[in-house]
């Protein structure tokens, strides 16, 4: 069952007939097993990862780390929540270290993004501190090059 | 145009010995030739990975050459090299080779091949090799004065080599059994009860055998066997194994040999005075593949059995028999339905639908009726090759 998941790790656009030929499991079940994980959210969404920069549009990308106090019974599931429920927060996480949550934040200005951090992240109660670094450049996302993998460069015909 | 440019010597003959005009070109030269012309070409005719060597082995290469590794290593290969392939083969196949003379580095296995047939045979020594088979070996046995002794393998017997077949071509002469699984071109592997009977033979008959497993590592679903890890084999046989296939390292040209001392010691004679070593870069290459590439041998192995299974599939499924391939990254289907010879339908088929395969017969007789399509390809350009294939064997099927 794993291979199926790997495989449309790799590319969403698979179909269950693909995917068969390649696992050599049947199409019956490779469809039913997608549409359990559909529906279950072990398959959470099917998404392209897109080069906005090449199509000119604006986007500003920031990661933030906050320090924040942790509370009783909840820990810091609570302040976590709060924070993933907005939008512009497009990836959130726990990390170990010297801060401890970091939070990718998406904005269409550097002032939309700064206006975020500081009126909405940084006056949540628990939160002790942020640290705003603002990405420059995106040169791989989600394990893809933006400029392209690299091909072999073969010859067409080899022994 | 200066004189010296428009001035050729006459000569009465080609000077080019006799020996070397008896060897064929490799029929796979051919197609390059014609490939090379062509547009839109979409080529199952390689014989090597479409993945780039990964990046953490170039990166170690890149920073040896930082640090000014750029001179010879000794004939026998850096140490260290051969200090972890010692271990390698200690934990894969539970082998024991001595690093300091059990072991040498080669230019790749095409050039361990050569050391091992030159430091063997005699003139007129006979070397017992399947057919089909890699296009070297019997070219390499004519070039060292051996005679190659070819063993007809059938699509029936999954292009496996009986021991029967080659007991009946045993004679006086014959010094070794040349045999490479996972083969290249059928994709064929030999399960060890069978690699077995071959070193009976060995054993009766007092031959060596040259082992090539360069494929080993692209098995799918089995396990391989190494000839020599076979009782009382390690001593008749010659392993030859590269970084080619299981690490996309091709371009590299790194490989190696272990064997006993003293055919070690005959084969670095030869090394020594014609290649000297293998490069310094390659060779720090292949440690740090060793220490640290298992990981993306497993993922490129998956990834292979995946196009492998759409391939053979595709090929059954378009009409054209394939006994399944366990190893390496060819399939060998028939093309008999067709008609046609194999160079017709390759000619043809690349004329055509502007798809390149090899024709059989380019790895001996017994691949005639036979294609030989390498899969290590993306599987978008599978699943093209196959269509443009299938349109093919349709307009061609003989009624």
């Amino acid at each position: 069952m794993k291979q199926i998941f790997e495989a449309l790790e790799k590319d969403a656009r698979l179909t269950p007939k693909q995917i068969s030929a390649m696992t050599g499991i049947s199409v019956a079940e490779v469809e039913k097993t997608i549409k359990q994980a559909e529906k279950d959210r072990t398959i959470v969404k099917y998404k392209a990862v897109i080069d906005w920069a090449k199509l000119g549009e604006e986007q500003v990308w920031a990661l933030v780390e906050i320090k924040v106090v942790p509370q009783r019974d909840v820990g810091f599931d609570a302040i976590a929540e709060r924070i993933y429920r907005f939008p512009q927060a497009r990836s959130v996480y726990l990390a170990s270290g010297a801060y401890d949550l970091a939070i990718l934040v998406a904005g269409k200005t550097m002032q939309e993004v700064a206006v975020f951090v500081s009126q909405k992240l940084a006056p949540l109660n628990t939160v002790q501190g942020t640290v705003t670094h603002f990405i420059l450049k995106k040169y791989k996302e989600d394990g893809e090059i933006f400029t392209g993998g690299e091909e072999a460069k073969r010859l067409p015909v080899t022994p | 145009m200066p004189k010296s440019c428009s001035s050729h010597i006459k000569v009465s003959h080609n000077y080019i010995s006799e020996k070397v005009n008896s060897i064929p070109p490799s029929g796979i030269r051919k197609f390059f030739d014609l490939l090379s012309s062509m547009e839109g070409v979409i080529s199952l005719g390689v014989g090597e990975p479409d993945f780039v060597t990964p990046w953490h082995i170039r990166e170690a290469a890149i920073h040896s050459l930082e640090k000014g590794y750029t001179m010879y290593t000794s004939n026998h290969g850096l140490p260290q090299l051969r200090q972890e392939l010692a271990k390698h083969l200690e934990s894969r196949h539970c082998l024991s080779y001595n690093p300091d003379n059990e072991i040498l580095i080669t230019v790749g296995v095409s050039e361990g091949l050569d050391l091992a047939l030159r430091a063997i045979l005699e003139p007129g020594d006979e070397v017992i090799m399947p057919d089909p088979s890699y296009v070297a070996y019997p070219a390499c046995t004519t070039l060292a004065d051996g005679t190659p002794i070819l063993v007809p393998t059938t699509e029936d017997n999954d292009f496996k080599i009986k021991a029967d077949d080659i007991e009946q071509r045993i004679t006086q002469k014959t010094k070794a059994i040349l045999i490479g699984y996972p083969a290249n071109p059928t994709g064929a592997t030999m399960p060890k009860e069978e690699l077995a009977q071959i070193a009976e033979l060995a054993r009766q008959h007092d031959l060596l055998v040259i082992f090539d497993q360069v494929y080993e590592r692209l098995v799918y679903g089995i396990e391989h066997t190494c000839f020599a890890s076979l009782p009382g084999m390690w001593e008749r046989t010659i392993l030859l194994n590269g970084f080619s296939k299981a690490y996309a390292m091709t371009g590299w040209r790194i490989g190696y040999a272990a064997a006993r001392r003293e055919i070690i010691e005959g084969m670095t004679k030869i090394h020594q005075y014609t290649m000297l070593c293998a490069s310094i870069m390659g060779q720090m290459a292949a440690i740090e593949a060793l220490k640290e590439g298992d990981s993306e041998v497993e993922a490129m192995v998956q990834e292979y059995d995946q196009r492998r299974k759409v391939m053979v599939k595709g090929l059954r499924a378009i009409g054209l028999s394939c006994f399944e391939p366990k190893g390496a990254f060819y399939a060998f289907p028939s093309i008999k339905v067709t008609g046609m010879t194999s160079e017709e339908f390759a000619e043809k088929l690349l004329m055509e639908e502007k798809v390149a395969v090899v024709p059989g017969t380019a790895f001996g007789q017994c691949g005639e009726g036979y294609i030989r399509c390498c899969y290590a390809a993306s599987m978008s350009e599978i699943e093209e090759a196959l269509k443009r294939m299938g349109r093919f064997v349709d307009k061609h099927h003989r009624r």
